[in-house]
């Protein structure tokens, strides 16, 4: 097992692993996306009180959650980074902050574009969760910023690192103070998460949907960590020997 | 080991935390200009809205917030900036010294010099406001617990752009998200407090938030100026 994640953080053979995988991610996610944007969008019944306009939640909640989700991902790797010194992992950090990043946005408007007929407005300051995902999103791109500032690729990883995790540790603290906050706004409160169950005819296409999308950022964050381990690594002899092969 | 180069920790956070001071002081442009910002822009405020006295005291703790804030940001790479260009830094980081306890004193220096200045001259604006004085009395309490925190944050955002040039806009930009459960109960402890709620709450938060920065900042900051400088 220990062998295995040995190996694993050697671009070598990462990039071979990777390069195996990524179809098979590619080809699982879209069935599992073709399947939940089919039956959330045609067959699953319309919501009593929202009607047609809650089936934007196939795409709002998975990119709601894969923007958490990469957050914590990019945290996990920089410790592995800034503690094991491997190098992978400062790479995984690098390829999945854009996609972070869009994810979130993704979110942001998705969110909107459900606030319209909703609350009446595109921007509703007193939900907590569209403004921390705001935040979520000025977080992300402080990362992508301080990333292209540092010209020394080294540097960089390990700074950056440390932003991500003072980040992450204040994430728990920026949510609670934007619900605090938004709790002393009044007559927004009226869509609530949870409230009413929500029916298996619904659920099932949204989980499709959840890890449909979560596979599809897999195949993209490996894409994207290829390219990164490529450009890193350009020097070293194995790529050498793979582009000569690749020529033949 | 010679005895004379033997200096206890604690002596050595005095004194860089003196010698921080007085290279603050001997440089008063450093501090006044950020000062001067502050005063300026917070009271060039009222030119730009409505001037009724309810509209005035209802914004100006957020107004007078966000712009503290600001101002704070542009002398956050003071920290550490001067230290790293006539090479004082190497020298505190090779030292045999905590390195630490050194950033903390530094921080410290760095309030002294820049938050209280502003804390001083925030009941003026809070008058220019139409502020009651009991708010402008919270409105320092929730400063003097705001600006700390907003040094401690700060000097991690300051360190890890030690590396780039003109890093002002950039350690702003990383630090304000992380800096905004400090803007809201900053800011709307007083709200609340105009509005008849106790202010105990928000003490309570601005107080724990200094707690929890002292234990993370100085220990992220050293760690990020070993990795810049090196």
């Amino acid at each position: 097992m220990w062998l295995f994640f040995h190996k694993l953080a050697s671009p070598k053979y990462f990039y071979s692993i990777a390069t195996n995988f990524i179809p098979w991610l590619f080809v699982l996610g879209a069935i599992l996306m073709f399947f939940g944007i089919i039956n959330g969008l045609f067959f699953a019944p319309p919501d009593y009180q929202q009607g047609d306009a809650f089936r934007i939640i196939y795409v709002h909640v998975p990119s709601a959650y894969l923007s958490m989700m990469i957050y914590v991902l990019m945290a996990i790797t920089s410790i592995v980074g800034l503690v094991w010194r491997i190098k992978l992992a400062h790479a995984v950090t690098v390829s999945a902050a854009p996609i972070g990043a869009w994810f979130t946005l993704l979110a942001l408007i998705t969110g909107s574009i459900w606030g319209r007929p909703m609350w009446g407005t595109w921007w509703e300051w007193g939900d907590p969760r569209l403004t921390s995902e705001l935040l979520m999103l000025f977080l992300y791109l402080g990362y992508i910023a301080l990333r292209a500032a540092i010209p020394d690729n080294n540097k960089a990883d390990k700074l950056s690192s440390i932003l991500i995790l003072i980040g992450a540790i204040n994430i728990p603290i920026i949510h609670f103070s934007v619900e605090w906050w938004t709790s002393l706004h009044q007559g927004s409160t009226l869509l609530k998460s949870g409230g009413p169950a929500i029916a298996t005819s619904m659920l099932y296409p949204l989980l499709a949907m959840i890890f449909g999308l979560s596979i599809y950022f897999c195949g993209l964050l490996l894409t994207r960590i290829k390219a990164e381990v490529l450009n890193r690594e350009k020097h070293t002899r194995w790529i050498k020997e793979m582009i000569r092969k690749d020529a033949k | 080991m010679n005895k004379t180069s033997e200096l206890s920790a604690t002596k050595a956070t005095f004194a860089m935390f003196r010698r921080d001071c007085l290279h603050y002081f001997h440089k008063p442009s450093q501090i006044f200009n950020p000062l001067l910002f502050f005063f300026m822009v917070t009271a060039a405020i009222p030119f730009a809205i409505d001037t009724s006295e309810f509209q005035l005291s209802l914004l100006g703790p957020g107004l007078i917030w966000i712009m503290a804030i600001l101002s704070y940001m542009l002398t956050l790479n003071q920290l550490y900036s001067d230290d790293l260009m006539d090479g004082c830094l190497d020298y505190i980081v090779m030292s045999r010294q905590p390195l630490p306890l050194l950033i903390l004193a530094k921080i410290c220096a760095h309030w002294v010099a820049s938050g209280i200045p502003l804390i001083l001259i925030s009941p003026i604006l809070g008058m220019i406001f139409q502020m009651q004085v009991d708010t402008i009395l919270v409105m320092i309490v929730t400063l003097i617990f705001g600006t700390f925190a907003l040094s401690l944050l700060g000097s991690i955002g300051a360190s890890i752009t030690i590396s780039i040039n003109n890093s002002n806009i950039l350690t702003s930009l990383i630090i304000l998200p992380i800096a905004i459960p400090i803007l809201i109960f900053g800011a709307r402890t007083i709200v609340l407090y105009q509005t008849g709620i106790s202010a105990l709450s928000g003490f309570y938060f601005l107080s724990a938030y200094c707690m929890f920065a002292l234990s993370f900042a100085p220990y992220a900051s050293a760690s990020a100026i070993k990795i810049g400088l090196d």
